[in-house]
């Protein structure tokens, strides 16, 4: 039974990484139709609780899900089953890729077609620099700290992970300090 | 040897990655660049490959690192090193799952990474802008790039999946290629 539960969690979350193409939100329907609905492991609210803690750990959505849910279905050793099948599509594919784009990037026309990608590729980082300016909370903060972490990163070459930390402690001083004062 | 740098390098990004995708590029280029591991061009090639072939970005260039340098092996320990972070930090957190949804020191952090994120992506546009439009080829070249820029923001903004645009924006770049403007 246990084992049957395990290797299903294991196909279910292989299927799930083999058909997310770009990450992200893009998996939440695939998620809901084979965990929740067809599986039954989790509720569509849990759903919501998953995505609320994936914005709010580091990794990949993909990662964070399948680990909550292997979790939540079959403790430990089906957290472990769920991630291992969700990362192995891609650690396959690009294991094949690795072989073989190196040589193919020699390639005059390959050249050119990623002198043309390049530039759409930065349109594509223009649009989610737009979606998530969008979907960030607007707070003298918020404009503050985009500010500094662009400046910081990109003309100062301060160490990312560092900006990062800082930036969240930032966050957290802000929001204790106001409280406080709300407090009193 | 470089097992535990790739294990190492990987985990250090996974641990910081918010926001997805995009935003750890600034982080992920400094890394790539320090070791020597893969051109600032070279790494936008591969935004490419990875929204074109499944699983998350993260993880598509932590196989695709780890199998350059360190062959198969290599690729399991990198990969591994972007995973665990997640893998153990959820392990944490689903335990402890109301407490941590109602903490006020993670809401207090994300007021501050949900701003910082927004930074980071606008940092990866002008790096990023640099390896299009930085290498002079000629003031054809440029404008070719500013063309092909141009018009997938257009078809980026009208909705259209990103495998689309890199399809469009290469037979774009092959086409221009021919003419003699690359």
């Amino acid at each position: 039974m246990q084992f049957k539960t395990l290797s299903r969690l294991f196909f279910t979350f292989m299927k799930i990484g083999a058909f997310t193409f770009g990450g992200g939100y893009a998996m939440i329907p695939l998620i809901q139709r084979e965990i929740a609905e067809r599986r039954g492991w989790i509720t569509d609210e849990d759903i919501l609780d998953i995505f609320a803690i994936a914005e709010s750990t580091p990794g990949p959505i993909a990662i964070n899900a399948a680990t909550f849910v292997g979790r939540r279905v079959c403790g430990l050793a089906g957290a472990f089953l769920a991630t291992l099948g969700v990362v192995l599509p891609s650690f396959v594919i690009i294991s094949l890729i690795a072989f073989v784009l190196r040589q193919f990037q020699d390639i005059q026309a390959v050249r050119w077609a990623f002198s043309g990608i390049r530039a759409g590729v930065l349109a594509l980082i223009v649009k989610a620099l737009v979606s998530m300016y969008r979907q960030c909370p607007k707070s003298g903060l918020s404009y503050a700290v985009m500010a500094l972490a662009l400046i910081a990163v990109a003309f100062l070459g301060i160490n990312v992970l560092l900006v990062i930390a800082l930036c969240a402690a930032a966050g957290l001083a802000v929001t204790l300090i106001s409280e406080r004062r709300g407090g009193a | 040897m470089i097992y535990l740098t790739l294990l190492w390098t990987f985990f250090k990004i996974g641990a910081f990655t918010f926001g997805g995708g995009y935003a750890m590029l600034p982080l992920i280029q400094a890394e790539v660049a320090a070791h020597n591991w893969m051109s600032g061009a070279e790494l936008v090639n591969f935004v490419a490959v990875s929204e074109s072939t499944p699983g998350p970005f993260a993880v598509n260039i932590a196989t695709y690192v780890g199998a350059e340098t360190g062959g198969i092996v290599g690729a399991v320990c990198a990969t591994a090193g972007v995973v665990l972070p997640s893998f153990i930090i959820i392990l944490i957190v689903a335990k402890f799952f109301d407490k941590f949804k109602n903490s006020r020191t993670v809401s207090g952090c994300m007021s501050g990474l949900r701003p910082a994120v927004v930074g980071l992506i606008a940092s990866a546009v002008i790096s990023v802008g640099q390896t299009v439009f930085l290498p002079w080829n000629g003031l054809a070249a440029f404008l070719a790039s500013g063309g092909i820029f141009g018009f997938s923001l257009l078809l980026v903004f009208k909705k259209l999946h990103p495998i689309i645009v890199i399809v469009i924006s290469g037979v774009l770049g092959i086409a221009l290629g021919y003419a003699g403007v690359f």
